[in-house]
């Protein structure tokens, strides 16, 4: 097993045995339907690990990560908690992290989210209370110290594998490896990228983690993602920030024939997969299908990652309150 | 070229000066102490808030971090993010809330790199924002330690004594 497990989710016991892993976003319906979450995981057939449950991803607003997750655990299947620090101060995090974790939680990814301005209600108020660092380390502290972050103890800590995302294609480029080294540190245990199209940027970025030793301190995952043509391929590198989409990816989704463009959108994403996997460094596959969540099982076979990894679980010691607020 | 832009572009100036108006306040604290903290607060926040909005755009945050974020204001980065750029950067190194800004942190990261004495501080990870001291002048928030509590939980992570694991039971 590689390293110390932390909250023996299926996703974690699949990363620590070595594989390969898998994970998928699920898209949060618009709704207050239970059923439309069942849909989107049924969608994905088995296909992956662990399912990343969005929190208004983009700065649009869907049904709540806490749910979709809990909703997903109630399944028997593994959710991977996303939190952003736009919309909740420090208070709401924590608690919502404890009641997660009642729920079957056992995995967080912590971002700083999206500005408001990039969603459909640019006139809300941005938070930004925590930066990720400080929220990758309150978790942290919540998990291994069995404590808020005031120092209050908990009478149950929450058993967290946490994430963090990081963004090899955005600048400064230089800085990237020394940010994700500060976000190993404050907590993460995971890395999920930003949508990857540009292989030699990877590249050259891995080069650095590997060479810092970051690898072996967290899995770092790759992320991917199928587009629907050319012209989605332009739009989103237009209006979702951090994405970068090369020039030749959109002409080359351009070319390919009516009718046949989703189908080619698949193949890079693939393409994308397979050329990260011999990356040194590179311990899995992130994949982000936005509205093109049916594709993920084809994706996921087609680059030869089917059928899953069954891992068999293990205990997870409980982490008791520190000595120091005289508990236990 | 605003007055501002130009010292800010001058990384290591600012850090010299920075270094001496710290010692200063340091050489000036037994004064300051007699005459009250409280009240010298109110004195120096106006002109304080004055002099580092025209030369850092400074947000009166009251716990400067200048020095281990290349002499760049942080808190102008409009998600307040005190450890580093977002991924949203643009392609062109702008800010991907405010479009005609640069991104503080690409600026915060190449002045970093000239810098002499405290460049290497843009590692460190910095703690959450009291927000409490929002308003408030730094320099006396330095003298009586203010700003650098942090939140109880938050002190050495790694050397705080934990009761042995009892392991096992779940
Ligand atoms: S792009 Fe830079 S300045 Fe703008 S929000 Fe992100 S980190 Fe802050």
């Amino acid at each position: 097993m590689i390293g110390e497990m932390k909250a023996g989710t299926n996703f974690e016991r699949v990363l620590r045995a070595g594989h390969f892993a898998v994970t998928a976003e699920l898209g949060p319906p618009d709704s207050s339907n239970p059923a439309d979450v069942l849909h989107e995981i049924e969608v994905m057939g088995g296909a992956v690990d662990a399912y990343n449950a969005t929190d208004a991803s983009g700065a649009h607003c869907h049904m709540s990560s806490v749910a979709v997750s809990a909703l997903t655990a109630q399944q028997g299947l593994d959710p991977i908690l996303q939190i952003s620090c736009r919309d909740k101060n420090r208070i709401a995090i924590q608690g919502d992290v404890l009641g997660a974790a009642a729920l079957g939680v056992g995995n967080v990814l912590c971002l700083t989210g999206d500005d408001v301005t990039a969603g459909d209600q640019p006139q809300a108020k941005r938070v930004f209370d925590f930066d990720c660092m400080h929220l990758l380390r309150t978790l942290r502290i919540m998990r291994d110290k069995s404590m808020f972050l005031s120092g209050r103890p908990l009478t149950t800590a929450p058993k967290l594998f946490l994430g963090a995302a990081s963004n090899p294609f955005a600048m400064p480029f230089d800085f990237r490896p020394i940010r994700l080294a500060k976000k190993i540190e404050a907590g993460a245990d995971f890395i999920q990228t930003q949508y990857c199209f540009d292989i030699p940027r990877l590249k050259e970025y891995m080069k650095r983690v590997v060479d810092m030793g970051l690898h072996e301190k967290a899995f770092i995952m790759v992320g991917v993602g199928p587009m629907k043509g050319g012209r989605s391929a332009e739009f989103i590198r237009k209006n979702v920030p951090g994405v970068r989409i090369p020039d030749a990816v959109v002409d080359r989704l351009n070319a390919a024939p009516k009718g046949k463009k989703a189908e080619e959108g698949k193949k890079i994403c693939v393409e994308m997969i397979q050329q990260a996997m011999e990356i040194e460094g590179i311990s899995g596959a992130h994949i982000m299908a936005y509205k093109l969540e049916h594709q993920v099982p084809d994706i996921v076979k087609e680059a030869g990652l089917w059928p899953r990894p069954v891992v068999e679980p293990v205990e997870v010691a409980e982490q008791l309150p520190v000595a120091s607020n005289g508990q236990g | 070229m605003s007055i501002g832009s130009w010292l800010r572009d001058h990384p290591r100036m600012l850090e010299r000066a920075y270094g001496s108006t710290k010692s200063l306040f340091q050489k000036l604290d037994p004064v300051i102490k007699r005459i009250g903290y409280e009240r010298v607060n109110r004195w120096i926040a106006g002109p304080e808030d004055w002099s580092k909005r025209l030369a850092f755009d400074c947000k009166m945050c009251g716990q400067c971090v200048l020095h281990s974020t290349g002499m760049t204001c942080s808190m102008s980065c409009p998600k307040n993010l005190r450890n580093g750029a977002c991924g949203g950067v643009r392609e062109n190194g702008h800010c991907e809330v405010k479009p005609e800004m640069r991104c503080v942190w690409v600026e915060a990261f190449e002045r970093s790199e000239k810098m002499g004495e405290w460049g290497q501080e843009i590692s460190h990870i910095q703690p959450p924002v009291n927000r409490q001291l929002e308003g408030t002048s730094a320099w006396v928030n330095m003298l009586t330690g203010v700003d650098k509590e942090v939140p109880k939980g938050w002190v050495g992570i790694n050397t705080i004594p934990v009761l042995e694991k009892s392991g096992g039971q779940s």
